[in-house]
């Protein structure tokens, strides 16, 4: 855990306890089975907004908090920890957009509601099953048009901040949108949505595209680090009640050094990301190589902890009573989300001059 | 934020650094890699080296957090990383170090008599004594309370009888911190922790070669050895809890070992190496995809290992507690420093591979040494099997096999 400050402490704590209380895994299994059209619970979403998370990285002057990434990641990640499903980490970056962005009018009319919940903020980016291809949608006059993929909370969101050929524009409403459900295995929202003339709002040009999609993924690895965690401690739990062969599983070395393997990754894992985190928040140069390393070194070791939860509960692990599969389905969705592992090494590459 | 109030004083130790630093610090020295002068045994030292380690050693410096009464230069932890800075800045190394600095002295300043640390203390300040750590046994390596080594009480002294083997540096070494039986009836509770002078009559040592062709690294023998009571550190019987709190000390100092991010092989980023031997493509880029791949990976490890060795000691300093961390950091150290060594040899194809003579540069010839070297920092200083049994036992609560 990063050094904290007495705020952020509080702020974790709080969000640890509000997730194991009132969003416990058991929550999500009765939404996944509800099947909401927005994919999480409104009810839920509310509090959220009502604790003031949704202003974590909003200025003060638009009723945030401004406390900063590291703040939400911390959120984000005990949210995370019990498959809490929120717009939250899709929110957060979208404001982002908008804080950063040149458009003072966009500033007053968004912000606030975002920070308070009232609203739903999303990027829409990808236009393909893969991130990083060609972005073809473009904006003529004050008109954006085109098709954006597997966009995050695209069924219920109010604004969409659109990537197009020239940088990022604000869409709000439903004149000239069009969404389409994806049902995907995390039972979370995903949706294609089809912008045709819709009016959009410029908010800056290709840099700040660059800018707020480093951000939404550092903050998805904060996702992944609180998955990570509780999908290893469930399964170390586990193995120190599971009994075969006259013996508790975690009397065996070889399931040991696994465990010691995993969580040796998972200390590392949590270096990179709260680096990523923490280098949005000083405005480091170098912050795009950080945000790589971090959903990188994420990708792998939520790949290795997630699939070792199956592997390591053996059958019970396979079934759709057991949350394993939870875990596993939603670390897929979020290795995929904004560039898996292979996608950042190439970007580091680059970065770095290999 | 600190205010200002609170960062005056750390001001003007800066300052009062940089000056002491500038009158005392050799330039010829600058940005000299100790490199494999550790492992191939010490070499007389030139005038300047001589002079700086004189310098640093009756400042006390060389151990800056050590009480000013044993020769330390007493500096808090603020202070001793302005003073870390400093020396960075002008490309400054600590002559001061070795066993005696990472593992025996914070040992006997928690458990000596003012006595032992009157004696030992300053000169471990000074550089003057070397230290070397009789531990390991034959038949007593992984399973280190298995040692048989006998220290038989006669009264006034103990004779001491056995062997021990991996003393690093044995046959430089002026004084070994040992562990030693004293009670064969009981396993933990019979050690105890001893220091013997190597040039007492009876001690022999023999240099083992290893793969590398170096012989850092002793078979110790000891036949009936006196060494005065004076020398038992604590109570007989207390060795193995002295000995381990060593190893605590001896494990933080290994983890940093590993640090080689921004490190150059021969002289170079590793990107650069790659490119120089094995060619670019058509973008610019390290012509052997998959290699370009792993030397990404590779990196991308080692920043990940440097973050979380800087995690590990910005959450010791805050109270937030002791985390994880630090148990865990010695197996990735290893890791990435043999990563590290057989990414050169392979980029270096069969010029990374020389062994002497003709044909090859000196960073070639250190790089195959560094890399047979490097299989040793997976099993000294406990194993990497015996990292991950404590983690699991000791962090993740999974229990003995009955």
């Amino acid at each position: 855990m990063a050094v904290l400050t007495e705020e952020q402490t509080m702020l974790r704590d709080m969000a640890r306890e509000w997730a194991d209380n009132e969003s416990p895994v058991t929550a999500f299994r009765k939404l996944r089975n509800a099947a909401p059209a927005e994919g999480y619970d409104p009810a839920a979403w509310s509090e959220i907004g009502q604790m003031g998370w949704g202003g974590i990285v909003i200025p003060e002057e638009h009723g945030g908090s401004a406390l900063g990434y590291l703040s939400l990641g911390m959120v984000v990640e005990q949210l995370g920890r019990n498959l809490a499903a929120s717009p939250l980490a899709s929110t957060g970056p979208a404001a982002t957009a908008i804080a950063l962005g040149e458009n003072d009018a966009a500033k007053s009319e968004w912000l606030a509601r975002i920070a308070s919940g009232d609203v739903v903020a999303t990027l829409a980016v990808d236009e393909g099953p893969i991130h990083g291809g060609p972005v073809t949608t473009a904006v003529v006059g004050d008109r954006i048009t085109g098709t954006k993929a597997f966009v995050a909370e695209g069924d219920s969101a109010t604004v969409f901040i659109v990537a197009a050929t020239d940088g990022l524009y604000l869409v709000a409403g439903d004149e000239g949108v069009t969404r389409s459900p994806r049902r995907m295995a995390d039972a979370r929202s995903h949706a294609e949505v089809r912008f045709d003339d819709a009016p959009a709002v410029p908010l800056g040009g290709p840099d700040l595209t660059a800018k707020v999609v480093d951000r939404a993924t550092a903050l998805i690895t904060a996702e992944m680090l609180g998955l990570a965690e509780q999908a290893f401690a469930t399964t170390n739990d586990y193995l120190k009640t599971r009994v075969q062969f006259g013996q508790p599983l975690s009397t065996f070395q070889a399931l040991q050094h696994r465990m010691a393997r995993m969580l040796t990754e998972l200390e590392l894992m949590r270096s990179v990301v709260e680096g990523a985190l923490e280098a949005i928040d000083s405005g480091r140069s170098d912050t795009d190589q950080a945000v790589s390393l971090a959903k990188a070194v994420a990708g792998d070791t939520l790949k290795l902890v997630s699939r070792e939860m199956i592997q390591l509960h053996g059958g019970i692990g396979m079934t759709d009573e057991h949350d394993a599969g939870f875990y596993m389905k939603r670390a897929a969705v979020l290795e995929a989300m904004w560039g898996n592992a292979a996608f950042h090494r190439e970007r580091f590459a680059r970065l770095n001059g290999y | 934020m600190a205010t200002a109030a609170e960062l005056e004083p750390l001001a003007t130790f800066r300052e009062q650094a940089r000056e002491w630093l500038m009158a005392n610090f050799p330039k010829s020295l600058a940005h000299q890699d100790a490199g494999l002068s550790a492992l191939e045994g010490p070499h007389d030292p030139t005038p300047d080296e001589a002079a700086w380690t004189s310098a640093m050693g009756e400042k006390g410096w060389g151990v800056p957090t050590w009480p000013r009464t044993y020769g330390g230069g007493g500096l808090s932890r603020a202070e001793t990383r302005v003073l870390q800075d400093e020396m960075a800045r002008i490309g400054a190394s600590n002559p001061i170090g070795g066993m005696g600095v990472m593992m025996f002295g914070p040992t006997l300043l928690e458990y000596g008599t003012e006595e032992q640390k009157q004696e030992h203390i300053p000169a471990i300040a000074r550089n003057q004594v070397r230290w070397c750590q009789g531990y390991s046994e034959p038949g007593a390596g992984s399973d280190l309370a298995a040692l048989q080594m006998f220290a038989e009480d006669k009264g006034d002294h103990y004779l001491v009888n056995g062997q021990k083997t991996w003393t690093s540096g044995g046959q430089w070494a002026d004084k070994c911190f040992a562990l030693v039986r004293t009670d064969k009836t009981k396993k933990h509770e019979g050690i105890s922790f001893l220091l013997i002078d190597m040039d007492s009559p009876g001690v022999e040592v023999k240099p083992i070669r290893l793969i590398s062709g170096a012989s850092p690294f002793c078979e110790t023998f000891f036949s009936d050895v006196k060494v005065p009571k004076a020398n038992l550190v604590g109570r007989e019987g207390e060795g193995w809890t002295i000995g381990k709190r060593l190893l605590q000390h001896e494990r933080s100092s290994l983890s940093g070992g590993g640090g080689s991010a921004g490190r150059l092989l021969a002289g170079k980023p590793l990107s650069q190496v790659a490119k120089d031997y094995r060619g670019t493509d058509s973008e610019g880029r390290v012509s052997d995809a998959d290699l370009r791949m792993r030397l990404v990976r590779h990196e991308m490890d080692t920043r990940a290992f440097m973050l979380t060795l800087r995690r590990a000691a910005l959450e010791a300093k805050s109270n937030s507690g002791p985390s994880a961390a630090t148990s865990i950091m010695k197996n990735v150290g290893a890791r990435v420093t043999q990563d590290r060594a057989e990414l050169g040899i392979e980029i270096m194809g069969m010029n990374g591979l020389g062994w002497d003579g003709e044909g090859f540069t000196e960073a070639e010839l250190a790089q195959t040494r560094t890399w047979l070297w490097g299989k040793a920092v997976s099993i000294y200083g406990g194993s990497s099997e015996i990292q991950n049994n404590i983690v699991a036992k000791r962090i993740l609560g999974m229990l003995d096999h009955q």
